[in-house]
């Protein structure tokens, strides 16, 4: 749908009649019957169009108009009511359509031949000849695997499916990850041990017949705003609420429990709470001994974490452990989510591993209201990986080291199974590869490493040791500053395509304008550059449409089974979630109801954990942890949200939240010091810590960046960096770090509207720092 | 309390503004919030509670009661409308007359703005935008009885206490069960005037 077919623009999708038992509270009768009345309040005698399609941000892909002017422009939005976020917006979702038309966008391609060089404006011709003879030059010189590539997990299904087959079939290499490592790959890892299927068991809306929902590491308030609605529906018909953070977020403010633990020590926490539901007789031994494989090596594991030990390790009341073990257990349906709180560790996997053996060993597993799920940071989080962007992966999920299944993805593609390379290496790994010469060259698609990478100084000398470094993206990232080639690429509302949501709902994001003269789709320019190093023929694909066609097949018959998904069922329904296999397949929103895994056994494998104390040693000179995470205004590495006007405004830049005991007043400039360096930041003075935990957040770059503080440690099954802990000291600081802003193209002004508050030494007015309303 | 009116949760909010962005998006006065967010223990506790034009309906609309432009509407069914921009002079009499602080003066342009429950979207049977995008039903629009049904046994109160002043209003607040139709404490008490301790 264009911005140019009006008529087809306003008839919005057949609305489908929802299911009352899934209705989200706060959806009144009228928003049911007639949400938008496109007829009337709609200003169509103005020339308005409305184009239903969903946020960009993150993984509750939360429905909405994009409100589309005369002229073909897109200039506002709308609440839609979808069935995922029935009209609600959090403030990210409200403001993205203002980056369609913002000044900063970038509208042609930048080139330098070396980093001392400024950049240059120039032709498409000149930025992908350039970068195809670098690409050659470094294969030639060193190897195919010498050229690296990475992909973004905001991208379109379509796009990340189309990284993954130029690694391996255009550029032949075996490097090629996405920022999805940095995301919820640990528990994307747990689930594939336990249950076969990466992904969540049970949709949102199971939330709300819950009876007790248990949140860990989660900071749903701010992380995921729109999925709180949920969560307060199920506590108004009674659900209890136990929320697991070393902060006070603002659902931990009025959960039932609230166990403030100290960072990186989940699985100690969550083995113990399995050692009282087994000493209780909580058990479900029923659907223990019918279902699962593994449960007596477990229990006999989690004897080992008495509350008492745990409590010890967690520094929490051991009291507090008992009484989790009893509602949670206790409850007739319960239900665990979690995010990166839990997974971003050295032990993220065990951690995931760790919940899931106590949604299994209760049985809250594969009902309507029982099961487990994990937050999508990224909008296309649990999409981006489903179809061979990530290392070890080929579409549909399947193992690059399998043979069958390396056959398989060779038959569709075309090309001999010896021409396939072989797993790559993650998104971390290929820096310090880059930093040790094995990696010379890099393509970056829609990432920002700079900022979203830890241990800022190796990021960046990994990048710089690179030969040649070409960045997609439609602003100027501070990755993208860096590089020797930016292709400016469309924003989510310039083209169409698929995403799948926390819920691995796969939904269709639709086309509101015409992308800016100079601007091309990634998809063109993968296409192009593939066509000139010469595997054209593999890559003849006009737009997202015939690459979801390619998708689908090269999914057909595997466990992430797009295959029934058109775009044209995608238009009229809410979204089908996967695995679809045939085109009258409804989808499948709830996992294992039939008691059957996706393992050849049909059963759970349920994992041992052992608990590991975080990779950076606490001593007497780094006695605190630090933790970081996200605010509502920010998204990831805030290289579009730091641009707009109003969200620079409600957030205006990091600090560091410390408890009252270290004597600091709010306002005041704290160094923060770790073993990769120091920053300082204002005080954010507040009792919803821990004393022993410190807070930033993480979206701005150095001299304020939370990730030139955090340690480059990995899980070692997911490869996932460990964010949410190391060891740290605060000291008192004389001045505040100011704020810089993300960099503009060549010649260009910054928007003056970002600017706002840039320097404002203080910090945030509330705990969670979010600035005051509005300043007029 | 109007009809169909907002309905404030404070216990729901996570303080994320999108009330106040959304705001910023409607169409009567686009570009600019009429919402305030207010954390309520800073540095204790990440609590926060939105205010909107409360629509005062005894004494009715204090702020349109002091306008010496008549510039204030209130409509038959009680929403108590921004300046109306050919009569407003921008005294800013109706900023000192509203105890909820809620109208804004744009000093530039001389004009009056307020939160006018978003007349342009609730005549056509929309919410007005804070409550339609709030991602919690902290702000909830709709009648009594839909807030109730949703909402099982949650209970409201209209009137607020300013020291010896009750104010009864069109928007309502969600209160503990126990303090149904209590009236809600309003403003800072009154401790000193003129350097003389009045308490
Ligand atoms: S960022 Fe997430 S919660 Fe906010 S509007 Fe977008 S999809 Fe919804
Ligand atoms: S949108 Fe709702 S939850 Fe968010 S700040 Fe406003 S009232 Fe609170």
């Amino acid at each position: 749908m264009t911005a140019t077919d009006p008529a087809k623009a306003v008839s919005r999708p057949v609305p489908v009649p929802l299911d009352p038992s899934i209705s989200p509270p706060g959806t009144r009768n009228f928003r049911d019957a007639g949400g938008i009345p496109a007829d009337r309040w709609h200003a169509d005698q103005n020339g308005e169009t409305l184009v239903p399609t969903h946020c960009c941000f993150c993984g509750v892909q939360c429905g909405m108009y994009l409100r589309v002017d005369k002229g073909g422009k897109v200039f506002g939005v709308e609440p839609r009511n979808h069935d995922i976020n029935r009209m609600r917006l959090c403030p990210k979702g409200i403001n993205a359509y203002q980056q369609v038309n913002h000044p900063d966008r970038l509208t042609a391609p930048l080139m330098r031949r070396s980093r001392d060089e400024e950049f240059r404006e120039c032709s498409w011709d000149e930025a992908l000849d350039f970068t195809v003879s670098e690409i050659r030059r470094i294969q030639q010189a060193h190897g195919n695997d010498a050229f690296g590539l990475l992909g973004g997990a905001s991208l379109f299904s379509e796009k990340t499916y189309l990284v993954g087959k130029f690694a391996r079939v255009a550029l032949k290499t075996k490097h090629v990850d996405y920022n999805g490592r940095l995301c919820m790959v640990s528990a994307a890892g747990a689930n594939k041990l336990a249950f076969g299927i990466d992904r969540a068991g049970n949709p949102f809306s199971d939330i709300l017949l819950s009876d007790c929902l248990l949140i860990a590491g989660s900071n749903v308030g701010e992380c995921f705003p729109v999925m709180t609605q949920y969560l307060w529906g199920a506590r108004d018909r009674g659900a209890s609420l136990i929320v697991i953070d070393p902060r006070e977020t603002a659902i931990a403010r009025t959960a039932d429990i609230h166990v403030a633990l100290k960072p990186g020590t989940d699985s100690a926490f969550f083995n113990a709470v399995l050692h009282v539901v087994i000493a209780e007789g909580l058990t479900d031994e029923a659907y223990l001994a019918a279902h699962t494989t593994g449960w007596d090596a477990v229990k006999a594991i989690v004897q080992e974490y008495p509350p008492a030990r745990s409590a010890e390790i967690c520094g929490v009341p051991a009291a507090q452990i008992v009484q989790v073990a009893r509602v949670f257990a206790g409850a007739d349906k319960a239900m665990a989510w979690h995010a990166r709180g839990i997974e971003h560790h050295s032990q993220g996997v065990e951690n995931c591993l760790s919940v899931i053996n106590l949604c299994v060993a209760t049985g809250h597993i594969g009902k309507p209201g029982a099961g487990y799920g994990t937050i999508t940071g990224q909008g296309n989080g649990q999409g981006g990986r489903e179809h061979g962007q990530k290392s070890d992966l080929l579409p549909g999920g399947r193992s690059i080291t399998n043979p069958e299944h390396r056959r398989q993805i060779c038959a569709i593609w075309g090309i001999e199974e010896s021409e396939l390379p072989g797993a790559g290496t993650s998104m971390m790994e290929m820096v310090w590869q880059m930093q040790r010469r094995e990696i010379r060259g890099l393509i970056g698609i829609c990432n920002n490493p700079f900022v979203s990478l830890p241990n800022y100084a190796v990021v960046k000398d990994g990048y710089d040791t690179a030969e040649f470094h070409a960045q997609f993206d439609f602003f100027l990232s501070e990755t993208a500053a860096n590089a020797h080639v930016v292709f400016p690429v469309t924003t989510w509302a310039e083209d169409e395509g698929v995403m799948a949501n926390a819920e691995a709902r796969v939904v269709k994001h639709n086309k509101a304008q015409e992308p800016p003269a100079g601007v091309r789709t990634d998809t063109w320019v993968i296409c192009e550059l593939a066509r000139r190093l010469g595997a054209g023929d593999h890559f003849d694909f006009p737009g997202s449409r015939e690459v979801f066609e390619e998708l689908r097949v090269a999914s057909a018959g595997t466990v992430n089974d797009y295959y029934g998904i058109t775009y044209e069922r995608l238009d009229e329904t809410g979204g089908i979630a996967w695995p679809c296999p045939t085109t009258e397949h409804p989808g499948t929103p709830r996992l294992f109801e039939d008691g059957r895994t996706y393992h050849p056994d049909g059963k759970i494998h349920m994992q041992v954990v052992e608990w590991h104390p975080p990779m950076d040693a606490y001593t007497e000179e780094f006695p605190l942890s630090l933790t970081t995470g996200r605010t509502v205004a920010h998204f990831l590495s805030g290289n579009q949200t730091r641009r707009l006007g109003a969200l620079v405004e409600q957030t205006p830049r990091p600090w560091v939240e410390v408890h009252p005991s270290h004597g600091f007043r709010t306002g005041d400039p704290v160094r923060v010091v770790t073993r990769r360096g120091s920053e300082v930041f204002p005080a954010l003075v507040t009792e919803a810590i821990r004393p022993d935990t410190v807070f930033i957040p993480y979206h701005w770059p150095v001299p304020t960046a939370a990730n030139a503080l955090t340690i480059d440690a990995l899980d070692p099954r997911s490869k996932i960096p460990e964010y949410k802990v190391c060891a740290a000291r605060i000291e008192a600081a004389e001045r505040i770090d100011e704020v810089p802003a993300p960099p503009v193209p060549p010649g260009r002004e910054a928007y003056p509207e970002a600017q706002v508050s840039r320097t404002d030494p203080l910090p945030p007015t509330s705990p969670q720092g979010r600035g005051t309303a509005e300043r007029s | 309390m109007m009809g169909r009116t907002i309905f404030i949760d404070p216990g729901r909010c996570i303080g994320c503004q999108a009330c106040v962005s959304a705001c910023r998006e409607c169409d009567s006065h686009r570009g600019k919030s009429m919402i305030h967010l207010d954390y309520t223990e800073p540095g204790m506790s990440v609590a926060s509670l939105p205010t909107v034009c409360m629509h005062c309906e005894d004494p009715v609309a204090p702020c349109a009661e002091v306008c010496p432009a008549d510039a204030i509407l209130v409509t038959a069914d009680g929403v108590v409308q921004q300046a109306d921009t050919t009569r407003c002079i921008g005294c800013g009499n109706c900023v000192n007359a509203c105890p909820f602080g809620v109208p804004k003066i744009d000093l530039q342009a001389k004009l009056q703005m307020k939160c006018n429950l978003c007349y342009d979207r609730t005549a056509y049977g929309l919410a007005p935008m804070c409550a339609t995008v709030c991602p919690t039903g902290a702000l909830f629009y709709g009648t009594l009885e839909e807030l109730q049904a949703e909402r099982p046994g949650v209970q409201v109160a209209d009137s607020f206490v300013f020291g010896d002043v009750m104010v009864s209003t069109g928007v309502a607040m969600v209160v503990p069960a126990d303090k149904v139709q209590w009236p809600v404490p309003g403003g800072l008490p009154v401790v000193e005037i003129n350097g003389v301790d009045v308490r």
